[in-house]
Protein backbone atom coordinates (compact mmCIF):
# COMPACT_ATOMS: atom_id res chain seq x y z
CA UNK A 1 0.00 0.00 0.00
CA UNK A 2 0.81 3.60 -1.13
CA UNK A 3 0.32 6.31 0.95
CA UNK A 4 -2.28 8.98 -1.13
CA UNK A 5 -2.95 11.90 -1.94
CA UNK A 6 -5.58 12.18 1.02
CA UNK A 7 -3.24 10.96 3.31
CA UNK A 8 -0.59 13.95 2.60
CA UNK A 9 -3.70 16.36 3.15
CA UNK A 10 -5.00 15.20 6.45
CA UNK A 11 -1.32 15.72 7.29
CA UNK A 12 -1.22 19.52 6.51
CA UNK A 13 -4.57 19.65 7.77
CA UNK A 14 -3.91 18.75 11.11
CA UNK A 15 -0.13 20.85 11.26
CA UNK A 16 -2.72 23.98 9.93
CA UNK A 17 -5.28 23.23 12.73
CA UNK A 18 -2.81 23.28 15.07
CA UNK A 19 -0.73 26.26 13.90
CA UNK A 20 -4.41 28.03 13.66
CA UNK A 21 -5.05 27.02 17.30
CA UNK A 22 -1.61 28.24 18.50
CA UNK A 23 -1.75 31.92 16.63
CA UNK A 24 -5.40 32.03 18.31
CA UNK A 25 -4.61 30.65 22.11
CA UNK A 26 -1.17 31.93 22.82
CA UNK A 27 0.03 35.06 24.98
CA UNK A 28 3.70 34.93 24.05
CA UNK A 29 4.81 36.69 20.57
CA UNK A 30 7.07 34.28 19.83
CA UNK A 31 4.72 31.64 20.58
CA UNK A 32 2.76 33.20 18.09
CA UNK A 33 5.08 32.96 15.68
CA UNK A 34 5.32 29.64 15.89
CA UNK A 35 2.01 29.08 14.79
CA UNK A 36 2.61 30.73 11.92
CA UNK A 37 5.52 28.75 11.17
CA UNK A 38 3.53 25.47 11.36
CA UNK A 39 0.80 27.06 9.26
CA UNK A 40 3.46 28.10 6.05
CA UNK A 41 4.74 24.32 6.51
CA UNK A 42 1.28 23.05 6.03
CA UNK A 43 0.37 25.09 2.95
CA UNK A 44 4.49 23.78 1.33
CA UNK A 45 3.16 20.43 2.23
CA UNK A 46 0.05 20.63 0.31
CA UNK A 47 1.63 22.35 -2.99
CA UNK A 48 4.77 20.00 -2.99
CA UNK A 49 2.04 16.98 -2.43
CA UNK A 50 -0.62 18.05 -5.20
CA UNK A 51 2.40 18.34 -7.38
CA UNK A 52 3.33 14.87 -6.86
CA UNK A 53 -0.02 13.40 -7.20
CA UNK A 54 -1.77 15.85 -10.03
CA UNK A 55 -0.40 18.35 -12.05
CA UNK A 56 3.04 16.57 -12.44
CA UNK A 57 5.85 19.47 -13.59
CA UNK A 58 7.95 21.58 -10.79
CA UNK A 59 5.83 24.29 -10.15
CA UNK A 60 4.51 23.21 -6.86
CA UNK A 61 7.95 22.81 -5.39
CA UNK A 62 9.08 26.36 -6.58
CA UNK A 63 6.42 27.45 -4.82
CA UNK A 64 7.53 25.83 -1.93
CA UNK A 65 10.94 27.34 -2.22
CA UNK A 66 8.88 30.75 -2.40
CA UNK A 67 7.31 29.78 0.93
CA UNK A 68 10.38 28.98 2.59
CA UNK A 69 12.33 32.11 1.63
CA UNK A 70 9.44 34.36 2.89
CA UNK A 71 9.11 32.84 6.06
CA UNK A 72 12.46 33.20 7.34
CA UNK A 73 12.43 36.76 6.23
CA UNK A 74 9.24 36.88 8.34
CA UNK A 75 11.30 35.10 10.94
CA UNK A 76 14.08 37.64 10.89
CA UNK A 77 12.29 40.86 10.71
CA UNK A 78 9.43 39.68 13.50
CA UNK A 79 12.28 38.32 15.76
CA UNK A 80 13.94 41.64 15.27
CA UNK A 81 10.73 43.59 16.14
CA UNK A 82 10.34 41.30 19.17
CA UNK A 83 13.70 42.21 20.80
CA UNK A 84 12.68 45.83 20.21
CA UNK A 85 9.14 45.36 21.78
CA UNK A 86 11.07 43.84 24.83
CA UNK A 87 13.64 46.36 25.28
CA UNK A 88 10.83 49.32 25.40
CA UNK A 89 7.85 47.18 27.18
CA UNK A 90 10.29 44.57 28.86
CA UNK A 91 7.70 42.29 28.45
CA UNK A 92 6.33 40.09 25.08
CA UNK A 93 2.73 39.10 26.24
CA UNK A 94 0.77 40.15 23.58
CA UNK A 95 -2.13 40.82 25.79
CA UNK A 96 0.05 43.43 27.65
CA UNK A 97 1.53 45.38 24.91
CA UNK A 98 -1.03 47.79 24.09
CA UNK A 99 0.39 51.04 23.16
CA UNK A 100 2.54 51.83 20.16
CA UNK A 101 4.41 54.86 21.19
CA UNK A 102 5.79 54.91 24.70
CA UNK B 1 4.33 -1.79 2.59
CA UNK B 2 6.99 -0.55 3.33
CA UNK B 3 6.64 3.16 2.34
CA UNK B 4 3.48 3.15 4.22
CA UNK B 5 4.65 2.53 7.55
CA UNK B 6 7.59 5.23 6.90
CA UNK B 7 4.88 7.91 6.07
CA UNK B 8 2.96 6.58 8.81
CA UNK B 9 6.05 6.87 10.98
CA UNK B 10 6.55 10.25 9.70
CA UNK B 11 2.96 11.79 10.15
CA UNK B 12 3.29 10.79 13.36
CA UNK B 13 6.44 12.47 14.32
CA UNK B 14 5.05 15.63 12.63
CA UNK B 15 2.05 15.70 13.96
CA UNK B 16 3.01 15.01 17.64
CA UNK B 17 5.72 17.65 17.57
CA UNK B 18 2.82 20.31 15.94
CA UNK B 19 0.58 18.88 18.97
CA UNK B 20 3.47 19.83 22.10
CA UNK B 21 3.88 22.97 19.80
CA UNK B 22 0.56 24.20 20.00
CA UNK B 23 -0.39 22.98 24.04
CA UNK B 24 3.49 22.99 25.87
CA UNK B 25 3.17 25.42 29.11
CA UNK B 26 6.58 26.17 28.19
CA UNK B 27 8.12 28.33 25.65
CA UNK B 28 11.27 25.96 25.26
CA UNK B 29 9.80 22.94 24.81
CA UNK B 30 7.41 24.59 22.26
CA UNK B 31 11.06 25.60 20.28
CA UNK B 32 12.48 22.55 20.36
CA UNK B 33 9.36 20.50 19.66
CA UNK B 34 9.36 22.33 16.41
CA UNK B 35 12.51 20.56 14.78
CA UNK B 36 10.32 17.47 15.17
CA UNK B 37 8.12 19.03 12.80
CA UNK B 38 10.51 20.39 10.39
CA UNK B 39 12.22 17.23 10.41
CA UNK B 40 9.14 15.45 9.77
CA UNK B 41 8.13 17.29 6.93
CA UNK B 42 11.44 16.38 5.41
CA UNK B 43 11.02 13.25 5.48
CA UNK B 44 7.55 13.28 4.03
CA UNK B 45 8.89 15.83 1.01
CA UNK B 46 11.64 12.81 0.58
CA UNK B 47 8.58 10.85 -0.10
CA UNK B 48 6.85 12.84 -2.53
CA UNK B 49 10.61 12.75 -4.71
CA UNK B 50 11.14 16.61 -3.70
CA UNK B 51 14.98 15.88 -3.01
CA UNK B 52 16.38 19.74 -3.21
CA UNK B 53 12.87 20.79 -1.02
CA UNK B 54 13.77 17.99 1.80
CA UNK B 55 17.80 19.52 2.49
CA UNK B 56 16.95 22.93 2.21
CA UNK B 57 13.75 22.05 4.62
CA UNK B 58 16.47 21.29 6.74
CA UNK B 59 19.64 23.61 6.18
CA UNK B 60 17.07 26.49 6.00
CA UNK B 61 14.34 26.31 8.84
CA UNK B 62 16.34 23.41 11.10
CA UNK B 63 19.69 25.46 10.64
CA UNK B 64 18.69 29.21 10.31
CA UNK B 65 15.00 29.90 11.56
CA UNK B 66 14.86 27.84 14.19
CA UNK B 67 18.46 29.05 15.76
CA UNK B 68 17.21 32.27 15.32
CA UNK B 69 13.75 31.70 17.31
CA UNK B 70 15.55 29.85 20.48
CA UNK B 71 17.97 33.46 20.51
CA UNK B 72 14.66 35.42 20.52
CA UNK B 73 13.54 33.07 22.99
CA UNK B 74 16.50 33.21 25.43
CA UNK B 75 16.99 37.16 25.34
CA UNK B 76 13.03 37.59 26.08
CA UNK B 77 11.68 34.84 28.01
CA UNK B 78 11.61 35.29 31.66
CA UNK B 79 13.76 32.61 32.95
CA UNK B 80 12.49 32.46 36.84
CA UNK B 81 9.16 31.20 35.49
CA UNK B 82 10.58 29.16 32.46
CA UNK B 83 7.47 26.69 33.21
CA UNK B 84 4.21 29.27 32.35
CA UNK B 85 6.36 31.02 29.98
CA UNK B 86 4.05 29.84 27.23
CA UNK B 87 0.44 30.29 28.18
CA UNK B 88 -2.78 30.14 26.41
CA UNK B 89 -5.94 32.14 26.61
CA UNK B 90 -9.46 31.56 25.08
CA UNK B 91 -8.57 27.63 24.12
CA UNK B 92 -12.40 26.23 23.89
CA UNK B 93 -13.12 28.98 21.54
CA UNK B 94 -10.17 28.38 19.36
CA UNK B 95 -10.60 24.39 19.78
CA UNK B 96 -14.32 24.80 18.03
CA UNK B 97 -13.21 27.61 15.81
CA UNK B 98 -10.00 24.64 14.64
CA UNK B 99 -12.74 21.93 14.84
CA UNK B 100 -15.23 23.52 12.52
CA UNK B 101 -12.37 24.60 10.10
CA UNK B 102 -10.84 21.24 10.14
CA UNK B 103 -14.54 19.07 9.57
CA UNK B 104 -14.72 22.10 6.61
CA UNK B 105 -11.40 20.98 4.99
CA UNK B 106 -12.13 17.28 5.12
CA UNK B 107 -15.31 17.59 3.42
CA UNK B 108 -14.29 19.29 0.60
CA UNK B 109 -11.33 17.17 0.01
CA UNK B 110 -13.40 13.61 0.43
CA UNK B 111 -15.99 14.99 -1.82
CA UNK B 112 -13.65 16.38 -4.70
CA UNK B 113 -12.73 13.97 -7.71
CA UNK B 114 -8.94 14.57 -7.31
CA UNK B 115 -7.71 13.66 -10.92
CA UNK B 116 -5.06 11.23 -9.78
CA UNK B 117 -2.37 10.59 -12.14
CA UNK B 118 0.24 7.86 -11.72
CA UNK B 119 3.24 8.76 -10.54
CA UNK B 120 6.94 7.12 -9.41
CA UNK B 121 9.37 8.52 -7.90
CA UNK B 122 12.40 10.65 -9.59
CA UNK B 123 14.30 12.60 -8.23
CA UNK B 124 13.52 16.29 -9.62
CA UNK B 125 16.92 18.57 -8.40
CA UNK B 126 17.66 19.35 -12.32
CA UNK B 127 14.01 20.10 -12.82
CA UNK B 128 13.68 22.53 -10.24
CA UNK B 129 17.07 24.34 -11.47
CA UNK B 130 16.36 24.55 -15.03
CA UNK B 131 12.97 25.96 -13.68
CA UNK B 132 14.62 28.67 -11.32
CA UNK B 133 16.95 30.00 -14.42
CA UNK B 134 14.65 29.90 -17.06
CA UNK B 135 10.91 30.29 -16.34
CA UNK B 136 10.77 31.56 -13.12
CA UNK B 137 14.05 33.98 -13.06
CA UNK B 138 12.33 36.96 -12.15
CA UNK B 139 10.67 36.25 -8.73
CA UNK B 140 14.10 34.47 -7.89
CA UNK B 141 16.09 37.38 -8.27
CA UNK B 142 13.06 39.52 -6.76
CA UNK B 143 13.31 36.81 -3.97
CA UNK B 144 16.83 37.62 -3.67
CA UNK B 145 16.61 40.88 -2.98
CA UNK B 146 13.49 40.63 -0.98
CA UNK B 147 15.98 38.32 1.46
CA UNK B 148 18.78 41.24 1.66
CA UNK B 149 16.32 44.13 2.09
CA UNK B 150 14.83 42.16 5.07
CA UNK B 151 18.18 40.88 6.78
CA UNK B 152 19.68 44.89 6.30
CA UNK B 153 16.27 45.61 8.05
CA UNK B 154 16.32 43.13 10.56
CA UNK B 155 19.70 44.18 11.34
CA UNK B 156 18.83 48.05 11.49
CA UNK B 157 15.84 47.81 13.94
CA UNK B 158 17.82 44.94 16.23
CA UNK B 159 20.85 47.88 15.99
CA UNK B 160 18.52 50.97 17.06
CA UNK B 161 16.75 48.63 19.60
CA UNK B 162 20.11 47.83 21.25
CA UNK B 163 21.19 51.35 21.22
CA UNK B 164 18.49 52.91 22.62
CA UNK B 165 18.19 51.88 25.99
CA UNK B 166 22.21 51.47 26.80
CA UNK B 167 21.85 51.69 30.52
CA UNK B 168 19.07 48.40 31.56
CA UNK B 169 21.21 45.39 30.97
Amino acid sequence: MQPQLIHYLTVAALLFGFGLFCVLTRRHAVGILLGVELILNAAALNFVAFEHFISGGISGQVFTVFIITLAATEAAIALAIVLMVYKSHRTVTADQISDMKN
Amino acid sequence: MGEFVVFLILAALTCVSAGIVALSRNIIYSTIALLGTFLGIAGLYIQLSADFLAAVQVLVYVGGTLTLILFAVMLTAQIENIRTSNTSRGRWGAFALVAVVLLLLGAVANRTEWPIRNTTATPSTAKLGHAFLSEYMLPFEVGSVVLLGAMIGAVAIARRAVRRHPEKE
